[in-house]
C-alpha cells in the first residue's frame, strides 16, 4: 500500500492572518512539501495541473522534475495531468523525459480539468472533455507502445511516421492512474486498459465513491486484467491533526470556514460526517482511514491534502511530519493485517520491467537526419 | 388487478401551516382518490422543501447532497408521476423551488407526468404557472398535465359547490380536473425505471467508435 500527498497549488490567503502567499513563495513551498513527503517516509508525491490563477501548478514536470533531482526514493506523480487539453504528443515526451531523468520514479494520473474557459484557452470545447480523454489517452497509450505512429482522430493534427522520443525507459511506460469523481465513462476507461484507478473524494460521501470504484472494479474483471479485487484502486483524502482533537479543530475551524472550497456551506461537523475530511487526533486519522477498505475493498494508495485552505506553510510540514511518523506508520500495518496474499501492491517501475521480462533499451535510432532515413527505415534495417 | 405507482408531491411552502402544502395535499388527495378507482395503489413520497432549505444551499456550495436531501432528491426522480406546488414570489416559483430543481439531474425527470400547482396572494400572478413553472418542466423533458391549478388566498374562502348540486365549482373544479389528467396518464403508463449509470456502463468500445 503507497501513502503519499497530493496538491492542487492554489494560492489562498491564510484567514488568520490575511496574509496571501506569493506565487514564488508558493512554488518553493510545493518543493519543501514534495522533500517533507520522502523525509517522513511517504511514497508518493502528486502535483496538480492547472492553468489559470489562483494557482501555480502549470508546468507539472519542471516542478516534478526539480523535485526529482532533490529526491532519491519517492514516486513523482499528478493529480491530475489534463489528457483534455494537453497536446498527448507533449505528455509522451514530457512523462517520458521526466521517467529517464528519475530513474522510473514516475507514475500519471490523468484528469479531464473542471475550469471551462481552460478548454477554449487551448483550442478545445469542455463539452468534448469525455471524448478528449478517450481519444487523447488511445494516442498517448500507443505513443509509448509503439516505436512509429501512424494515427489520425479528431481533435489534433494527423500523424504519419511519428516517433515518440525519449523512448519510454527500459521499455516500460509510466503506469497510469485515470482519476474521475463522477464520470462512469473513466471508470470504463480505467477497466479497459487495465489501468489504476483513483476516485478523489476528498468532496463526496463515501456511499458515492463506493458506487464509481465499485463499477472500475467489476469492469476490470470484466476486461479479462484479472478478478474484481486485484484491480488497482487510489482515494483522496484530507486531514489536520493535533494531539488533542479539540485543539484541532479550534484551530482549524477558522481555516474551513472561509475556505475557497469549504466555506460557508455546510458546518465542519457535517463536512466531517460527510467527506473523508477528519480534524482530530492522529489516532481518529488512523480509524477513520483504516476503515476504508471495508467500503472500496483492498486498495493500493492513498493520498492526502494537506496544504489546503491557506494553511501557512510552517503548519502545512508539520502536518506530514504528523502523517509520516505517527499516522502512516500505523495505517500501513493496519491495512496489511488481513490482506489477502493475491492483492497486488500499485505497480511501480520496477514491478512493470520485472513484469515485461526485464529492462530493455528502446532507443530509436535515426540513423541519419539529413538524409531523411527514418526511424521506421532504421527498425526495418536493425 | 391491483398495480401501483410511486407519487412524489414537492411542496415549497415556507410557512407552517402552508397554503401551498394544503394545495399540494388537496391535489394529492384527488389524485389519489381517481388512482383508488382505478385500484391502483399509491405510494405517496411528501417533500417538504423547507424542511431542506439549508442542505439545498449547502449542496450548491460543495456539490453534494446531504444524506437526507440525497433522499429527497431520490423521492422524486424514482417516482412514477410528480405534484410540484410553489408559491409565486416576485412573478415567479420561488428560489428554494427552483434551487431544488437545479441539484436534481437534467435528465433525471425526462418523461415523468407532472401536475403543477401554485399559490399566491392574488389571482393576478396565477400565469406564473404557465409563462415560469411550465417551461422549466418543459426544459426537462417532463410530460406536464394541460391543467395547471393555482389557488389564490380568495379561492380558500369560495365555495367549492356554488348552487349545492353537487358538481365542483371553482378550485376545487380546476383541482378534480387536474388531478384526473394526471392520474390517467400517469396510470396509462408503464412504472418508470430508473437508469443507473453505475449498473450498465457505455461499453469503452463503443466510446472509443463514437470518436
Amino acid at each position: 500500500m503507497q501513502f503519499g500527498i497530493f496538491t492542487v497549488g492554489d494560492v489562498t490567503t491564510d484567514p488568520t492572518t490575511g496574509r496571501t502567499p506569493t506565487e514564488h513563495e508558493r512554488i518553493k513551498a510545493t518543493v519543501a512539501i514534495a522533500k517533507k513527503a520522502e523525509e517522513v517516509g511517504l511514497d508518493v508525491f502528486a502535483t496538480g495541473e492547472h492553468h489559470n490563477p489562483p494557482f501555480i501548478a502549470s508546468a507539472p514536470t519542471t516542478t516534478l522534475a526539480y523535485i526529482g533531482a532533490q529526491t532519491e526514493r519517492i514516486i513523482l506523480s499528478t493529480a491530475t495531468t489534463l489528457i483534455t487539453t494537453t497536446d498527448p504528443v507533449l505528455i509522451a515526451e514530457n512523462y517520458a523525459k521526466l521517467q529517464h531523468l528519475t530513474d522510473g520514479r514516475v507514475d500519471l494520473m490523468m484528469g479531464r480539468g473542471n475550469t471551462g474557459p481552460v478548454y477554449p484557452w487551448f483550442g478545445k470545447d469542455i463539452r468534448d472533455g469525455i471524448a478528449l480523454a478517450v481519444e487523447n489517452y488511445a494516442l498517448l497509450h500507443r505513443l509509448w507502445r509503439e516505436d512509429v505512429v501512424d494515427w489520425q482522430g479528431r481533435f489534433r493534427t494527423p500523424l504519419q511516421g511519428f516517433t515518440s522520443t525519449p523512448r519510454p525507459l527500459d521499455g516500460v511506460p509510466p503506469f497510469v492512474w485515470h482519476g474521475s469523481i463522477r464520470s462512469p465513462e473513466i471508470a470504463e476507461q480505467a477497466a479497459y486498459y487495465g489501468d489504476g484507478f483513483f476516485h478523489n473524494n476528498i468532496f463526496w460521501p463515501m456511499s458515492h465513491t463506493k458506487q464509481m470504484v465499485g463499477l472500475y472494479r467489476r469492469r476490470f474483471e470484466h476486461y479479462g486484467h484479472g478478478p474484481a479485487d486485484t484491480a488497482i484502486v487510489g482515494l483522496g483524502g484530507q486531514v489536520f491533526m493535533r494531539p488533542n482533537s479539540q485543539d484541532a479543530i479550534r484551530e482549524f475551524r477558522p481555516y474551513f470556514d472561509v475556505a475557497p472550497v469549504y466555506g460557508h456551506g455546510p458546518s465542519l461537523e457535517e463536512f466531517m460526517d460527510q467527506t473523508p475530511l477528519t480534524v482530530g487526533s492522529p489516532q481518529q486519522v488512523i480509524d477513520r482511514y483504516a476503515a476504508m477498505r471495508d467500503d472500496v475493498g483492498h486498495y493500493q494508495r492513498q493520498l492526502f491534502l494537506m496544504d489546503h485552505a491557506g494553511l501557512p506553510l510552517d503548519i502545512v510540514l508539520e502536518q506530514i511530519e504528523l502523517l509520516g511518523t505517527e499516522v502512516v506508520p500505523v495505517l500501513r500495518r493496519e491495512m496489511a493485517a488481513g490482506r489477502p496474499a493475491h492483492i497486488p501492491d500499485a505497480p511501480t517501475h520496477a514491478s512493470l520491467v520485472a513484469a515485461a521480462g526485464g529492462a530493455r533499451d528502446a532507443t530509436v535510432h535515426a540513423d541519419d537526419d539529413v538524409t531523411g532515413r527514418t526511424a521506421e527505415n532504421a527498425e526495418a534495417g536493425r | 388487478m391491483t398495480t401501483s405507482r410511486r407519487i412524489a408531491v414537492v411542496s415549497a411552502g415556507l410557512r407552517q401551516p402552508s397554503s401551498t402544502r394544503l394545495l399540494a395535499d388537496r391535489l394529492a388527495d384527488a389524485a389519489g382518490r381517481r388512482f383508488a378507482a382505478g385500484d391502483v395503489d399509491v405510494d405517496l413520497r411528501v417533500v417538504e422543501l423547507r424542511e431542506h432549505a439549508h442542505d439545498l444551499t449547502n449542496h450548491l456550495l460543495s456539490g453534494f447532497p446531504s444524506a437526507s436531501l440525497a433522499q429527497a432528491i431520490e423521492a422524486v426522480t424514482t417516482a412514477d408521476g410528480l405534484i410540484a406546488v410553489s408559491p409565486i414570489f416576485t412573478a415567479s416559483y420561488s428560489g428554494l423551488f427552483k434551487t431544488f430543481f437545479d441539484v436534481v439531474d437534467d435528465d433525471a425527470l425526462e418523461a415523468m407526468p407532472v401536475l403543477l400547482g401554485a399559490t399566491g396572494g392574488t389571482e393576478r400572478h396565477s400565469l406564473a404557472l404557465e409563462h415560469a413553472m411550465r417551461p422549466l418542466f418543459t426544459y426537462l423533458h417532463a410530460i406536464v398535465v394541460p391543467t395547471a391549478v393555482y389557488a389564490a388566498t380568495s379561492d380558500w374562502g369560495a365555495e367549492g359547490d356554488g348552487d349545492g348540486d353537487g358538481v365542483p365549482t371553482g378550485l376545487t373544479r380546476r383541482i378534480e380536473r387536474g388531478a384526473r389528467e394526471f392520474a390517467e396518464l400517469v396510470a396509462g403508463r408503464e412504472p418508470r425505471q430508473a437508469a443507473d449509470p453505475f449498473a450498465v456502463p457505455t461499453p469503452f468500445e463503443q466510446l472509443l467508435a463514437e470518436n
